[in-house]
This record gives C-alpha cells, sequence and structure tokens, in this order.
C-alpha cells in the first residue's frame, strides 16, 4: 500500500470530507510524527506502536569499495518499535 | 506526542472538526496495521516503509541469566526511514 491508496481509501469511508481535506489529514499525520522526532519528543500511538530517535555513536567505517577508512560521525535515526499487540499477531500467524 | 496531540495539530493548521479528524487518524494507523498483518509493506513518501520480514530460527540468550534458549521463526516489522526523514532528523 502507498500513500495515495492511503488516501484513496480512507476518503472512500468519509463522504463527507473531500479528498483534499483527507489528504491533508494524511500528510498532517506524517508531519506531525517527524516534527515530533526532529524535535527529539516521542510519538506513541496505542495498539499501533512508538516512534523515537536513536543516537548511532560514531564509528570508524570503510569504503566498502577501496577498503580505505572513514569516519563516520554520529548521528540520529528514526526509530520504530511496534507495539505488543501486532509483534504477538504476527508470531502466532506464522 | 499522542494521537490526541496529532489530531490537536491537524486541527489547528485545519478549521475540521476533531471528530471528523481523530477517525481519519485512526483510519490511518488501522490501514497500516491491518496491511502489515497481512504481511504487505506500506509505502509513505517522504516518511518511510514498514516492511514484513521473516527471521528464522536462532539461538538467542536470555541477556540477564545468560541461558540460551531456542528462538522460533518469526514475521516481524521493521521501519525503514525514508532519507528524507533521516536528514530531517540531523539538522
Amino acid at each position: 500500500m502507498t500513500k495515495s491508496e492511503l488516501i484513496e481509501i480512507i476518503s472512500a469511508e468519509n463522504t463527507n470530507l473531500t479528498k483534499k481535506q483527507v489528504e491533508f489529514i494524511v500528510n498532517g499525520v506524517f508531519s506531525s510524527i517527524k516534527d515530533a522526532l526532529r524535535n527529539d519528543d516521542k510519538v506513541e500511538i496505542r495498539g499501533f506502536g512508538s516512534f523515537k530517535i536513536r543516537e548511532k555513536n560514531s564509528k570508524m567505517g570503510r569504503n566498502p569499495k577501496t577498503g580505505d577508512k572513514v569516519d563516520v560521525p554520529s548521528k540520529k535515526v528514526p526509530y520504530f518499535k511496534p507495539g505488543k499487540e501486532i509483534k504477538e499477531l504476527l508470531i502466532k500467524m506464522n | 506526542m499522542t494521537k490526541a496531540d496529532i489530531v490537536e495539530t491537524v486541527h489547528e493548521k485545519l478549521g475540521l472538526t476533531k471528530k471528523d479528524i481523530s477517525k481519519v487518524v485512526d483510519e490511518v494507523f488501522d490501514a497500516i496495521r491491518g496491511n502489515i498483518l497481512e504481511k504487505t509493506n506500506v509505502k509513505i513518501s517522504g516518511f518511510g516503509n514498514f516492511e514484513v520480514k521473516k527471521r528464522g530460527r536462532r539461538i538467542g540468550r536470555n541477556p540477564k541469566t545468560g541461558v540460551e534458549t531456542v528462538i522460533e521463526p518469526r514475521t516481524v516489522v521493521v521501519f525503514r526511514p525514508s532519507q528524507i526523514f533521516k536528514d530531517e532528523v540531523n539538522d
């Protein structure tokens, strides 16, 4: 599923809203999550999971082509932790 | 930040009722969740992809007791943030 498909599905279920309005809300969801993480805040969605920032320390890396050592600076990485419910349902389905 | 804060943020930007916004926000997470549980990947451009992956059987260790146990094969969901998202958090 892509974002445009997501907007289509939700738009079909909310006939009181225009597609533009649905699109705005859907985009608002993802930009709110991004804004929160950019401010080092975390986002918790019950029954879904949580988004937070993970700090990666600087390390010595290597250029895989040449083998040269390169310094990889420390950085922040967005991380999603699925909710317990989703994790357990996925395991059960196996 | 919780779902209520997302609803509030969208409400401030757009004049729609919180009830309407709340319903759509719920449906966004329900739809993503539904796709994941059907083992379908979800791609949100500018945000990232939710990928459903199979993990093979492996030997794990209880970090507290050090006891080795077999971890059975399982399906997991992994979020791969888009390059845009990754760049944004490091600005």
